[in-house]
């Protein structure tokens, strides 16, 4: 809120747009996740995970990160919470309160929750109190210009790249080729893992 | 924008999910609560990306999406097993190791 008053004081009209909305989601992430971890229905829990999901999709595409944006969408909201939901109905019987979802150590959930907070908080206003995010670049490349021929491959690659969908395929399978196989492993792994636990018998 | 907005936006879900580990006791809202705590960190990764210029911080993040995408395979599988074994999935319950 301080940034935002500032930005306005400043006559910086650019940002205040992208301010306001960045804060109205912001806020709805909170409360839904705040509802995720009081509610007694555990079908609403799962159903507003989707609107904290979502809103962290939002804030990557703030953050100027539109395939891990795209992904959140379609492995979290796509896949997760459906696998989620399916584990709920399994799991029970009725749709209505359950009413034993908590134990009764709310008061130290609370203590630990606001206690890791507060210091998390000093630590990161202490330590990146007014440092800003760099302007997106991205913004300023002017799209309609002639294509140079005279240009060698990468610098025209550079040129023409409308996200960072291209640099992240190229960091993937340059620099992280073998941690990206040794996912692909991990899941195959974990989808016969799943299997085995929880086949009867 | 402030570096700070997303970080402490990250903190607040962070918290939230370690509150909802600690009180929940519904093994399927432990997990949710722990999706919420993979997504406040995917959050610092594609912040600091951005910050330092680089995609590597959304590379990070893709990969800990996958990893989340087992875990929770992995663990609804357990909690069903668990059910399945004490018709209930209250996790308070599930002290066969308790000394």
């Amino acid at each position: 809120m301080i940034s935002l008053l500032a930005q306005i004081s400043n006559g910086d009209d650019l940002y205040v747009a992208q301010n306001i909305f960045w804060w109205f989601f912001a806020i709805v992430t909170v409360i839904a996740a705040v509802k995720v971890v009081t509610t007694d229905n555990i079908v609403h829990a799962a159903l507003h995970l989707v609107i904290v999901l979502a809103g962290v999709a939002v804030q990557f595409v703030f953050l100027g990160s539109e395939f891990a944006a795209a992904t959140q969408v379609l492995v979290y909201i796509g896949a997760i919470v459906v696998l989620l939901l399916f584990g709920i109905m399994l799991t029970r019987g009725s749709l209505g309160d359950d009413g034993l979802v908590d134990t009764e150590r709310r008061g130290l959930g609370a203590l630990v929750a606001l206690l890791l907070f507060g210091l998390m908080a000093f630590s990161l206003v202490d330590g990146f109190e007014d440092v800003l995010l760099p302007e997106d670049s991205r913004n300023l490349v002017e799209v309609t210009t002639p294509i140079d021929t005279d240009i060698d491959d990468d610098e025209f690659i550079r040129q023409t790249r409308g996200s960072d969908t291209a640099a992240i395929g190229d960091a993937i399978f340059e620099s992280y080729i073998v941690p990206f196989e040794a996912v692909s492993v991990l899941l195959l792994a974990a989808l016969i893992g799943a299997v085995v636990i929880a086949r009867k018998e | 924008m402030l570096l700070n907005q997303f970080l402490l936006l990250a903190a607040v879900l962070f918290c939230l999910g370690v509150y909802g580990v600690i009180t929940r006791k519904n093994g399927v809202m432990v997990l949710m609560s722990i999706e919420m705590i993979l997504n406040a960190v995917n959050i610092n990764l594609v912040a600091f990306g951005a910050f330092n210029g680089t995609p590597i911080g959304s590379v990070f993040a893709l990969f800990v999406i996958a990893v989340a995408a087992a875990e929770v395979g992995i663990g609804l599988a357990i909690v069903l097993l668990i059910y399945r074994n004490k018709k209930s999935i209250d996790f308070s319950e599930v002290d066969l190791l308790k000394g």
